[in-house]
């Protein structure tokens, strides 16, 4: 027990804060809407071995470009195809038989997956630029500024169709497109961080107590730079799944047959009128995933501001 | 001397997060017709509430004036309605605040600013309220008045801006000016032709003013009476002559000592052990007790009454109490 | 060895205004203008002025936090701008900055042991167990104690956390200290224990200090020499004593009567100097403060005045003498 009680003696004004920031979180209506929906599907996605009735396989081939994908495939029942929501099948099926909430279930993964890995990827490579840029400034400062303008300016749809074109269409080449077109905000984010903490006083004195410049960056600047970062991050999780939903809409991403919320109201889009369900659902799913991840970012938000917290 | 302000039994708490803030636990303040009062003491003590809870800016949430009465022309300004008490504002009781900069609209001119408090309280036309402006900036001794009038706050220095918030505060000849550590953020040099201004023209008015503020120094020079105030209490008032060299109270000893002077020598400086209270958690009785070289046993337990030391001047200690 | 730990020589500092649509250099802040002093070791010196009269500036180059435009500084004899990179790090280990404001010169989330940490973690090997015993004399010697160890800077109080900052100034033992207004944000008492615990370590640890303030009260208490600036020049210098029982140049007979006293009988003849400070990116011409000097010449307005010796070690920058 002395070991924990030590810990905690240690500790004990960073539990008080994470307290006070929990309660402030908890005030929250909205943030904690939006962190329930997250928990749910967060949920649904872990459990869908469990909760799905169909479940998909994967194959890894060779596409027509030449190079190495993996698709997914699922079982194709046509005599179920089209049923509307029913005890059996909770989301009715498409026009292949599949079971449709088995797909939304396994789609949360996958969107997870692509909303990790877009936004975790984005960061690093803003963190390092904006660091960068923002701690040492002039000339390295303005090269890293003009090569971010030049990113901004590419519109990211072209950007994915061409990368659609080159290396075929697939989930991964979309994430691809999206962490090139989304790391400039995040440089610019953190430089703008950086800026204004580079003018603190604790980092004058850091300074003049012979500390090194790594040393700053990565104890006093980056630290104190986060909450704002944090907040961007989440916020875009839901953003970034909605390119990717759209991207796939427009057949760039997923494969047919694979299991994405976008793909999915793309082909259901032909039986809007006969079969309602097919489009519903996966866009019922889009919508409560961007909007959950956006009202926990926006409450993240007003809990991190040190202005509003006192 | 005729009482313009009378305070009695003001109490005013902060509910926060961390627990409700006793921050003013029934003051009793009078402020005479003409006169300056000072209102020391030092962060945390309650000598901004207090300005604000007289003009009734206290936000609600967190804080609340619980208790008490402010009697100023016949009314009691606590009873009163708010839009009774914004035709108070400043036109009977003004305010003046430390930082000019972030108290002067930065969008308007200075011009436009004096006469929207001119003409919200006085019924004059526009060419009027410039006359009156101009007026005002004249008996703050404003340098070139009319070009000041069409001048933003920002083309202004530090000393200028704050002329121009008297010139403001003053502009419907207030019986009252509260000033909130008007000098603070000035320069030494500056600050002296503020002071010299201030009291000027409050003597050309006829009006009083309540100045609040730490340092010693200023309130020695300008005010005739001062009140000193610990934890949310007045623990002190008298004349300034009196305070000075007549102190009761520890705590206004240990003030008194604590400051390097100019024209005395001191090796070393004596201090007040301890620190300020925690107002969420105050000390029982007297709150200045834990700090006090001369506490006894009943200042743990109740809070001291007011005793009378002499003519004006009263002090909160239980040292006092046979005094009378 | 020098029997000075500072001689600064005709330092200055201008910080370039741009303007233009191309950003041109339209002027120049000057805001250490040509100032030379000496600091003997183990006294104290106070830097007087009002705000714009680059005393803090001046403070920061002799720690070269600011790299000076012109002009030489010696520390301990050794020239300042011939040490550089890594033997620049080494010297900060003598010589330290106290700075202003208690709220912002912390990082606020370094626990205390991880800001007076930061020094040794700079410079030694010392760890771990031999660390915290090091930083608890610290704490001990500013008046902390153990159980604030662990904390973060919000949960002290102002005066508690410029002994934080104390305690990591005095960590590696410098021999000469930059005291930015130390004391300004601090309320009368706590101010008094602090001035205190600067005058005790002074006398335990030998150190120099210089002492940047506004208040020329707490500089006659506290040091041994002044020099008052006025926009980015030096005026004058003097023992401490001398200058208050005479003050030489007008601008310090100003500052002196301007001063409130803290005693109602105390009656002054106030000079009240008409006009604002002057910005120092646009100065007067000549004589910085003839605009304003309530004995200004004619020369005033065209030369400036040189810090010329007058009587018994004190140099005043004046035409009157």
């Amino acid at each position: 027990m002395g070991f924990i009680d030590e810990w905690k003696k240690r500790n004990e004004s960073r539990i008080k804060e994470t307290k006070f920031t929990l309660s402030l979180f908890r005030h929250s209506l909205l943030s904690m809407i939006g962190l329930g929906l997250i928990i749910f599907i967060v949920l649904i996605a872990l459990f869908a071995p469990y909760l799905a009735k169909e479940h998909p396989t994967y194959v890894r081939l060779l596409n027509p470009e030449g190079k190495y994908v993996t698709e997914e495939r699922w079982d194709i029942h046509f005599g179920d195809k089209l049923l509307p929501p029913s005890r059996e099948h909770y989301f009715g099926t498409d026009d292949y038989g599949h079971d449709i909430f088995s797909m939304i279930v396994y789609g949360a993964r996958l969107s997870i997956k692509i909303g990790l890995l877009v936004v975790i990827s984005a960061t690093i490579i803003g963190v390092i630029l904006g660091a960068i840029a923002g701690y040492f400034g002039g000339y390295l400062d303005e090269l890293i500024m003009r090569i971010t303008d030049i990113f901004l300016s590419i519109p990211g749809l072209i950007l994915a169709m061409a990368f659609a074109a080159a290396l075929g269409r697939s989930i991964e080449h979309v994430m691809y497109a999206l962490i090139i077109v989304w790391w400039p905000t995040y440089t610019r984010l953190i430089r703008g961080q950086i800026l204004k903490t580079r003018e603190e006083t604790y980092v004058e004195a850091a300074r003049s107590l012979g500390t090194p410049d790594s040393k700053i960056i990565f104890k006093h600047i980056l630290p104190n730079t986060f909450a704002p970062v944090f907040v961007q991050m989440t916020m875009d999780l839901g953003n970034v799944v909605l390119n990717a939903a759209g991207l796939s809409f427009i057949g760039l991403g997923a494969n047919p047959g694979t299991a994405e919320w976008g793909l999915m109201i793309s082909m259901g889009r032909v039986y809007i009128f006969q079969a309602w369900w097919y489009v519903f659902f996966p866009g019922l799913a889009i919508v409560l995933f961007v909007l959950g991840f956006n009202l926990l970012g926006d409450g993240l938000r007003d809990v991190l501001d040190p202005k509003l917290r006192r | 001397m005729e009482d313009l302000l009378k305070v009695r039994g003001l109490k005013t708490y902060f509910y926060t997060y961390e627990g409700v803030v006793k921050a003013l636990e029934g003051i009793n303040l009078d402020i005479y017709k003409g006169e300056s009062l000072g209102l020391v003491g030092e962060t945390g003590c309650g000598k901004s509430v207090t300005a604000l809870s007289i003009m009734r800016l206290i936000q609600w949430p967190p804080g609340k004036i619980i208790g008490g009465e402010i009697h100023f022309n016949g009314k009691d300004l606590l009873k009163i309605s708010e839009e009774e008490m914004r035709k108070i504002r400043g036109a009977e009781i003004s305010m003046i605040f430390q930082e000019p900069m972030s108290s002067l609209n930065p969008v308007f001119t200075i011009g436009s600013q004096i006469m929207e408090a001119i003409t919200l309280h006085q019924n004059v036309n526009k060419k009027e309220a410039e006359e009156k402006a101009i007026e005002m900036l004249n008996l703050v001794r404003m340098p070139d008045p009319e070009k000041v009038m069409n001048q933003y706050p920002h083309e202004l220095s530090g000393g200028m801006q704050q002329r121009a918030m008297i010139a403001m505060a003053l502009s419907c000849r207030p019986s009252l000016l509260i000033a909130d550590e008007p000098t603070t953020a000035l320069d030494v040099t500056v600050q002296a032709q503020i002071l010299d201004v201030v009291q000027r023209v409050n003597k050309e008015l006829g009006s009083s003013m309540l100045l609040i503020t730490h340092d010693l120094g200023v309130v020695a020079q300008i005010c005739d009476r001062v009140a000193v105030m610990y934890a949310g209490y007045i623990v002190e008032i008298g004349t300034v002559k009196q305070i000075f060299k007549n102190p009761q109270h520890p705590y206004t000893k240990g003030l008194m000592n604590a400051i390097p002077k100019i024209h005395v020598k001191t090796k070393r400086l004596e201090v007040i052990r301890g620190v300020v209270p925690n107002l969420i958690t105050p000390p029982s009785g007297c709150r200045f007790h834990p700090r006090c070289d001369h506490a006894m046993d009943v200042c743990k337990k109740k809070v001291p009454p007011v005793t009378k030391v002499e003519e004006e001047h009263y002090v909160a200690c239980f040292l006092h109490e046979g005094a009378k | 060895m020098s029997k000075y730990i500072i001689e600064a020589e005709n330092v200055k500092k201008y910080f370039p205004i741009k303007g233009g649509v191309f950003s041109k250099i339209v002027g120049y802040v000057k805001a250490v203008d040509d100032v030379s002093l000496k600091i003997e070791k183990g006294t104290c010196m106070a830097l007087v002025g009002e705000s714009g009269c680059g005393k803090t500036t001046f403070g920061r180059t002799l720690l070269k936090l600011i790299e000076p435009d012109a002009g030489k500084i010696l520390f301990e004899g050794k020239d300042l701008a011939k040490v550089k990179g890594k033997k620049l790090r080494e010297m900060r280990k003598d010589m330290q900055m106290v700075f202003q404001d208690p709220n912002s010169s912390l990082d606020p989330r370094f626990t205390v042991k991880n800001i007076i940490g930061e020094p040794f973690s700079n410079f030694t090997n010392i760890k771990g167990e031999k660390l915290v015993k090091r930083i608890l004399e610290l704490l001990n010697l500013v008046g902390l104690k153990k159980e604030h160890l662990y904390r973060y800077p919000h949960e002290f109080s102002g005066g508690q956390r410029q002994r934080i900052a104390v305690a990591r100034a005095i960590a590696l033992d410098p021999k000469f200290i930059v005291l930015d207004e130390p004391t300004s944000a601090l309320d009368v008492s706590v101010q008094a224990k602090i001035l205190n615990l600067f005058q005790d370590l002074q006398e335990k640890f030998d150190l120099s200090y210089l002492f940047i303030t506004h208040d020329l009260s707490v500089a006659k208490h506290m040091a041994d020499n002044i020099g008052v600036m006025y926009v980015g020049k030096l005026v004058e210098t003097s023992a401490t004593e001398p200058l208050f029982e005479e003050p030489l140049h007008p601008y310090t007979q100003a500052l002196l009567s301007a001063i409130p006293v803290a005693d109602p009988e105390y009656k002054v003849e106030r000079i009240i100097l008409k006009g604002d400070v002057p910005s120092p990116a646009n100065p007067p011409s000549g004589c910085r403060f003839h605009p304003r000097c309530p004995k200004a010449m004619e020369i005033c307005s065209k030369e400036e005045p040189e810090l010329k010796k007058v009587g018994d070690g004190r140099l005043v920058a004046c035409h009157l003498y």
